[in-house]
């Protein structure tokens, strides 16, 4: 997306907002998205995804992303991290609004090295005005993370970690029981 | 349609409640045994990490809920929040029948000689309301072979030189050492420690009618698929509903104690399941509702007799809040150690209970209950990231080849630590709920910082190339191990029953919970809540055959 390089920080946030703001995340009500989500936008999808990304990189097991980490927010958003809806809304909507700003590009479409030092700026706190007043951006990092980490290390049952894959790669996806299915590296 | 009448009415089907109406019911009494929760079952929650009684971020499945419950908070700097029953604040006491003995981890431990004499060991303390208790370990030693026995516990004490002295062995011989227990076994012996097995609440080989553990990681914290974990909800709540006795009355919420206008309590009022208001009346009330809803409960029951609550003439109705400050060392090794033999604690040293050079008390130290993937995801040394390339390769690396010593250091109790209610903010039944304020004694630090470091120098013996301690904030205590707010004592002016349990200026008005507890010991909780449920049960349950009928 080319925004040009006059617009304004306000432009710059009136844009994202306009862009990608999730009704749905913003109101509390929960229609069905295409994709079966039910809170998050398509656009709210791939910003939580490209975050997921670098909070769990893929290597030889997956990233974040592809272990499910989007679904399970969007599942716990209707769920019982509704009462995170609006940190969610402001915080996503927050970091778009300063990578436009910043690198006048959206974050998904930055380097790896530029998302991960973004994200090192928010969960150190150093990002302190306008959108992230009050101490907000940590915040919002440190919920961003270990709902990604509950997502990709917790059961499947909750919409993220298909077939406990997490499980698989620390060696511990038989059945919890002593004497059965166990096997070593 | 009225309840009939019944001699006892227990609130609470806790570790303290479920004893007192097993006794109370044997022994010949009608009882009416409250629980806000239900019965849970393995099969209702599985072996989810999110949603265990560990890891509380997707709920509580033992409950209470987040839509119902509330409590205040209130901060160090006087502002005031409102927590749920998942958030940690709220020091969340599982809401089902059996309680925190369903999903338990199951350490069984006796208390100390001298964890019931603090101040006669350790003098005073400034600035805490450190006292001994009104009843010795051999006032209780009967109670606890009652506890062990009849509900269960497998351990050696013969390889444990600071345990107090026992008439009778445990019913059940002691777990074997997982590989990190054999592997510290050695380390400590080097050091000259005393390491032993722990006593646990848990079927080591089949035992009354329930088969022997399978040891699986999911255990603290969770349900056990089979029945070998062994609390109130599947021991002595069955036993007391056999007699015939005993009624079990779920999903009913006590909002307050009934006062006629002589000032006698003649009962409870509560929500029954409909969410309809009730009244039980009984000859005797024994509150069991845990170390913040008992106080609360005695709070929320005012008259022109009782125009502060009841018990709480001279203001001790909820002072004391204690829990445990834990603390202790990881270790990173070079080999996998991890085994996955289930629940993960297996062994422990006693060796810094008590008489610690400049330190009041001390805690044993334990290998750790397994860490599951997301618990371990929030694991790192000091430094290292939290997110990553980096964390995800340690994620995989270390899960297998770290190991933590962990213990509880007894805490000075402290008079500003404490339980209200809150004046504004009501539960979804309007019964005003718990407010907690208050902080640690300072010289709780003194003992973390101690038993912090033995835990990271057995560590190092053992072979560690990496350790860190961690140590517990000096914010306010209570958590799981929750205690202190009804403590029992002699002078009616200092605590808030007597040494059986008894509310003063009540004749007739129990409680048996750790509530009671002057203070709180170096040691996991649950067998003394039990141990006190015998006390209080036999002795309603003896002067009830007397004949005294608590008028």
């Amino acid at each position: 997306m080319d925004t040009g390089s006059k617009l304004s920080r306000r432009d710059f946030i009136k844009l994202a907002t306009l862009g990608f703001g999730s009704l749905s995340l913003a109101a509390g009500c929960a229609p069905q998205h295409p994709a079966g989500r039910a809170v998050l936008s398509d656009d709210d999808a791939g910003l939580l995804g490209a975050i997921a990304d670098r909070i769990i990189p893929a290597d030889a097991w997956p990233g974040g992303r592809e272990n499910g980490v989007v679904s399970f927010i969007d599942r716990q958003l209707a769920g019982p991290y509704r009462r995170f809806r609006r940190e969610y809304r402001r915080g996503l909507d927050a970091m778009t609004g300063t990578c436009l700003e910043k690198y006048r590009k959206r974050f998904e479409a930055l380097s790896t090295e530029e998302q991960n030092s973004f994200l090192r700026e928010m969960e150190s706190g150093r990002l302190r005005d306008g959108d992230w007043k009050g101490g907000f951006s940590n915040r919002f990092f440190e919920m961003l993370r270990s709902h990604a980490m509950q997502a990709y290390y917790g059961s499947p049952r909750h919409g993220g970690n298909p077939n406990y894959a997490s499980y698989k790669m620390m060696g511990i996806d038989y059945p919890p029981i002593i004497g059965q299915n166990r096997y070593r590296f | 349609m009225r309840n009939n009448h019944v001699n006892a009415v227990v609130v609470g089907a806790g570790a303290g409640g479920g004893v007192v109406a097993k006794e109370l019911s044997t022994a010949g009494l009608s009882v009416v045994l409250f629980e806000r929760g239900d019965w849970v079952s393995f099969e209702d929650h599985d072996n989810d990490e999110l949603l265990s009684q560990r890891t509380t971020v997707l709920g509580n499945a033992f409950g209470p809920d987040d839509d119902r419950y509330r409590r205040v908070v209130v901060g160090g700097d006087g502002s005031t929040e409102i927590v749920y029953p998942s958030d940690g604040a709220y020091s969340n006491i599982a809401a089902c029948v059996g309680s925190g003995t369903v999903s338990y981890g199951a350490m069984a431990w006796r208390f100390m000689a001298e964890d019931f004499r603090m101040k006669s060991t350790y003098g005073t303390v400034e600035g805490s309301t450190l006292e001994d208790w009104p009843v010795s370990y051999d006032d209780l030693e009967h109670c606890y072979e009652k506890a062990e026995w009849e509900i269960g516990v497998a351990g050696d004490s013969s390889l444990n030189p600071f345990a107090a002295p026992r008439k009778k062995h445990y019913p059940m011989p002691p777990f074997s050492y997982n590989r990190e227990a054999t592997m510290l076994e050695s380390a400590m012996k080097r050091m000259g420690l005393h390491p032993f097995p722990i006593p646990m609440l848990r079927n080591s080989v089949p035992y009354s009618g329930r088969p022997a553990c399978v040891r699986r990681r999911t255990c603290c914290g969770f349900a056990c698929p089979i029945n070998a974990k062994c609390g109130t909800h599947n021991t002595v709540i069955p036993a007391a509903l056999s007699t015939g006795n005993c009624e079990l009355r779920t999903r009913c919420v006590v909002g307050s104690l009934i006062i006629d206008a002589s000032g006698r309590i003649t009962g409870v009022e509560y929500f029954d399941r409909e969410n309809t208001k009730q009244e039980q009346t009984a000859d005797v009330i024994v509150v069991a509702a845990s170390a913040t809803e008992t106080p609360r409960l005695l709070l929320n029951s005012t008259s022109k007799h009782f125009p502060s609550g009841v018990g709480n003439r001279y203001d001790w109705v909820g002072r004391n809040l204690q829990g445990h400050a834990y603390t202790g060392a990881f270790g990173l090794f070079e080999e996998d150690i991890f085994d996955d033999v289930g629940p993960g604690a297996t062994l422990a040293i006693s060796d810094f209970s008590h008489h610690n050079p400049g330190i009041v008390g001390g805690g044993i130290l334990a290998n750790e209950f397994t860490r599951l993937p997301y618990l371990f995801s929030n694991i790192r040394p000091p430094g290292s990231p939290l997110w990553g390339e980096e964390h995800k390769e340690f994620q995989r690396k270390y899960f297998r080849r770290n190991v933590q010593v962990v213990g509880p250091i007894q805490e000075m109790p402290f008079f500003d630590s404490r339980v209200q209610v809150d004046p504004a903010v009501r539960d979804s039944w309007g019964i005003p709920v718990v407010r907690l304020s208050g902080h640690r004694h300072p010289k709780d630090a003194e003992g973390t910082e101690f038993l912090s470091r033995k835990a990271e120098a057995i560590l190092k013996e053992a072979g560690a190339f990496q350790t860190w301690r961690h140590l517990p904030g000096s914010g306010l205590s209570g958590g799981q191990h929750q205690a202190g707010t009804c403590r029992m004592g002699e002078d009616p002016q200092t605590s808030v029953t007597d040494r059986f349990g008894r509310v003063h200026d009540t004749p007739n008005v129990f409680v048996s919970d750790a509530s009671l507890h002057v203070t709180n010991g170096g040691f996991n909780p649950a067998l003394t809540i039990m141990a006190l449920g015998y006390r209080v049960g036999e002795h309603i349950a003896g002067e009830w055959q007397k004949g005294n009928r608590f008028k």
